[in-house]
């Protein structure tokens, strides 16, 4: 299967990787995580041998970028404190919902945002997270059950 | 069954994706090897594909665009993003040349679709003056081979840069106006427009 023109890809995943990242890293980094993400695939995409499973290969890539955002803020935060976000909270619809994805620990939120956000099958979500099927299977169920909890009672 | 997946999976998010101007910065510091965008003319939306070389290839609106990007994935770099501002030196000369300013298209080439025979070919319509027309021919004497007048009409006829690289110029001998991958009425448009058909 040949490569197809870059701006493909893009057009066909660059929204569920921003849906991926905004419930990873959260809405203040996410854009600069895509934005990193889109230039590593877009240097390393000549280098692949055909174009198979491109949007796996895309998730990894953020994912790995993401991660580097994670340790990066972790590492910040011992220098700073993080900033107060209130008044953006009221700007973005679901605020309350995102809140909840963004607590959740790092492997459940990671699997919660590939599964439902970016709608990926459980088996690219577990590539991307580098893990198995059932490990991605665990920890979507982990996530979700962690969010219902904390999710206020709505009427069904 | 599960609400809380379902809201996931409906929670929206409003600003576009990717942040605007990363297709042009991608191009501009070479990451991206290739560039598309959209030029409006008398003859209908063109597609420009530019490298760092030049100009790459015009697409006519109504053409397998698909089909041409992935030709150019193939055959120069999969590294394409449509950017607006890559394409805006190409936009500036097809405007000077609907509007009459000038009608030799002056505007830096990458050959790389073209074969060497063709680019002979093309060359050689490049040198027909706007406003005159030469038989197939006589593209073929110019080109090198005069009996080679199938494959000089092949070379026209598969041109990825038209209008620029003027194989409408190329005409049958009787004065018909024979074939352009364009359409027939593009070809008709361009040649009136240069004053040789009225």
């Amino acid at each position: 299967m040949n490569l197809p023109p870059f701006q493909r890809l893009l057009d066909e995943h660059a929204s569920g990787l921003r849906r991926f990242l905004v419930g990873y890293v959260g809405w203040a980094e996410a854009d600069d995580c895509l934005q990193d993400a889109l230039l590593a695939a877009l240097e390393a995409y000549p280098g692949l041998r055909h174009g198979g499973n491109l949007r796996g290969w895309l998730f990894t890539i953020a994912r790995r970028k993401a991660l580097d955002c994670l340790r990066r803020r972790a590492r910040d935060a011992e220098l700073a404190p993080v900033p107060d976000r209130a008044e953006t909270a009221a700007a973005i619809p679901d605020w309350d919902l995102w809140a909840l994805v963004a607590a959740l620990p790092e492997k459940q939120r990671a699997a919660v945002a590939l599964r439902y956000l970016a709608d990926l099958p459980y088996a690219e979500a577990a590539d991307a997270m580098g893990v198995s099927e059932a490990a991605a299977r665990q920890n979507v169920r982990a996530g979700l059950a962690t969010l219902r909890k904390k999710m206020p009672r709505r009427e069904a | 069954m599960s609400g809380v997946a379902d809201r996931l999976r409906n929670l929206t998010i409003p600003s576009p994706v990717p942040a605007e101007g990363f297709a042009d910065g991608a191009f501009a510091d070479g990451r991206a090897g290739a560039a598309y965008g959209k030029v409006s003319t008398p003859i209908g939306e063109l597609t420009a594909v530019v490298t760092h070389r030049g100009l790459l290839n015009l697409i006519f609106e109504g053409q397998d665009r698909d089909r041409a990007l992935q030709r150019v994935a193939d055959k120069v770099t999969p590294r394409i993003l449509e950017a607006a501002r890559a394409v805006a030196f190409v936009r500036e000369k097809l405007d000077d040349y609907f509007r009459g300013r000038t009608f030799r298209i002056e505007v830096p080439l990458d050959r790389s679709l073209l074969t060497p025979y063709q680019g002979r070919v093309l060359d050689f319509a490049y040198g027909i003056p706007a406003g005159e027309a030469r038989t197939y021919r006589q593209a073929a004497e110019g080109a090198g081979d005069p009996r080679a007048a199938r494959a000089t009409g092949r070379a026209l006829a598969t041109n990825p840069i038209p209008v620029v690289l003027p194989c409408h110029r190329v005409v049958a001998s009787d004065g018909g106006l024979r074939g352009y991958a364009g359409g027939l009425d593009r070809k008709r448009f361009l040649l009136e427009h240069e004053g040789f058909l009225r």
